[in-house]
């Protein structure tokens, strides 16, 4: 394959950062210039805490500011508070919580259909898009979708009908 | 007020949602007049990311104007036009005393792993993003940077993240004069990376990746060699035989949790999340450097654990140096590159949507559809 080489001399800014001392194979770190640092450092105010904060055991207490427009509810909240139970070390703590993200997409549907609100998945998952530029390989893939969930319902009857006349 | 709304993998929408409040003397309250669709808010779209709950507002790479602030907030005023970074920084800790303002103590309390991220799910915090009208930043004396007179917002976006973060992943690199970079990744981030690479000095940069139309925008942009790792084979032996046998001297990861090209790797990593992401183009990047080289990682990972051929990095004495990138630190330099030419950020935008169509805009970049770059988002209380 021909390869492509670029005369960089016509680069505009070309090595305008260029720095020498920027080479970490030889790790030497000069920190005489730098001001000094202290971890004793002035917190900054609290966040009122008014909802349930899980946070990391792996520190005190709960940072300065956090989110606080989604605590943890439901069963994918109880996953949670199990989850943070653990350090971010464990698989006890990532594991959990991956579970408890699934767990909150259903009680995400339930809480929609709930409030009288069907979920447009079709617009939901930019289906349009897909429609327009990616139309072959989209038809195709839905195609396989349904042929996939027709078969194996058919399966599933087929299975059903044997026993049933078998008895 | 519009916000977008995560309901599961890779189902979005645009829903009316409470307007943010002001929580803390530090806050301040933006509206937003330019949002991106970042590459890592696919590892989020896809479920990938650990405490992703539904109702989230994603979006780190926003800018807008200041409406509201709190009590102690000095170094900004309502209506001040500001550059959020990605970053959520208290500017105090043990952290930000070192410049390291991706790297916060005081600003995620969910996991000590990584500083608090806009819109990043709650293992980065728990803020909900700028994929809306309004948004809440914390800290607002810290990181909302006041966007100069005369930059256009389309740039000034770009400034919060895709800019600095190709540039960090060059910096963190160790480039010397002469050196032979390569990139993994033409996405925005591995195209900033390619283009940064020649401001310190590289004298080769190579990018790599399987999309035709980015490796031409990419081949045109920073300007560089770039190659489909589907057609020239072994990508690793490739690059030996381009460097003498000998490999780069510095590897940019651009990639991330989303790599293709390894059915192993996307098995483990990106269908069954049995390994924090795909992480083919850390595997490839650690064996194509060459001995006592470096390999730069700026692409996203899980918080879990990855397959990578950490014994060759020993062997081979590698360097391997990876961060969030530190946003404040590096936003004087790249604005000033911005502002003499040197950096054009604007042109990676190839897309703009109202936020209305968040969910196509997310299945367009993430299926890399009409040939998406960079896809932004227009709130519909901008005018112009």
């Amino acid at each position: 394959m021909q390869t492509q080489r670029i005369d960089y001399t016509q680069i505009n800014g070309w090595g305008v950062d260029a720095d020498p001392e920027n080479d970490p194979t030889y790790p030497m770190q000069h920190r005489e210039d730098a001001p000094p640092r202290d971890i004793f450092y002035d917190r900054p105010p609290q966040q009122p805490i008014t909802v349930e904060v899980l946070h990391s055991i792996e520190r005190p207490d709960v940072t300065a500011v956090f989110g606080a427009t989604l605590p943890p509810t439901g069963l994918s909240g109880v996953i949670r508070r199990f989850a943070f139970k653990y350090s971010e070390n464990e698989y006890k703590h990532w594991l959990p919580l991956i579970l408890a993200d699934r767990v909150d997409v259903v009680e995400g549907v339930l809480k929609d259909l709930a409030h009288g609100h069907v979920p447009n998945i079709f617009a939901e998952k930019g289906y349009a898009v897909e429609w327009k530029y990616n139309r072959t390989a989209f038809v195709t893939k839905m195609a396989t979708i349904v042929a996939v969930t027709v078969g194996t319902i058919l399966l599933l009857n087929s299975g059903k009908d044997k026993k049933s006349k078998r008895k | 007020m519009l916000a977008m709304e995560y309901r599961g993998p890779k189902r979005v929408r645009a829903v009316q949602k409470p307007m943010p409040e002001i929580k803390h003397p530090e806050d301040a309250i933006v509206r937003v007049t330019r949002s991106c669709i970042c590459g890592s808010d696919l590892h989020l779209y896809n479920g990938n990311v650990p405490d992703t709950r539904v109702g989230s507002t994603f979006g780190h790479e926003f800018v807008g104007e200041v409406v509201e602030i709190g009590p102690d907030v000095t170094n900004i005023k309502v209506g001040d036009n500001v550059i959020v970074p990605f970053n959520v920084s208290c500017g105090r800790c043990y952290f930000c005393q070192q410049g390291m303002f991706g790297n916060c103590h005081q600003a995620n309390a969910m996991a000590t792993a990584v500083g608090g991220i806009f819109g990043y799910s709650h293992t980065a915090g728990g803020f909900d993003g700028g994929q809306a009208e309004y948004a809440r930043v914390p800290y607002a004396n810290v990181g909302p940077t006041v966007i100069p007179p005369g930059m256009d917002l389309d740039d000034a976006v770009l400034l919060t993240d895709v800019v600095p973060t190709g540039y960090q992943a060059a910096e963190m690199a160790g480039i010397q004069k002469g050196d032979t970079v390569l990139v993994f990744g033409a996405g925005p981030v591995g195209i900033m990376a390619a283009r940064c690479a020649w401001l310190f000095g590289a004298g080769r940069v190579i990018v790599l990746d399987k999309e035709d139309y980015r490796l031409e925008f990419v081949r045109n942009y920073a300007p560089c060699e770039a190659y489909n790792f589907e057609e020239i084979g072994d990508p690793v032996l490739f690059i030996k035989k381009q460097t003498d046998w000998l490999g780069a001297d510095c590897v940019i990861d651009a990639v991330g949790a989303e790599a293709a090209g390894n059915v192993l790797q996307t098995i483990t990593g990106r269908k069954t999340l049995l390994q924090a992401g795909s992480a083919t183009a850390l595997h490839w990047a650690i064996n194509a450097v060459k001995k006592g080289g470096v390999v730069s990682i700026v692409g996203v990972y899980g918080p879990t654990d990855n397959l990578v051929p950490i014994g060759n990095a020993m062997n081979k004495g590698l360097t391997i140096r990876g961060n969030q990138t530190s946003v404040k630190r590096l936003l004087p330099r790249l604005i000033d590159h911005v502002q003499s030419g040197r950096l054009n950020p604007k042109a990676l935008i190839t897309h703009r949507l109202p936020m209305e169509e968040v969910a196509d805009g997310y299945r367009l970049f993430s299926a890399k559809l009409d040939n998406c770059i960079k896809p932004i988002l227009i709130p519909p209380t901008v005018t112009k």
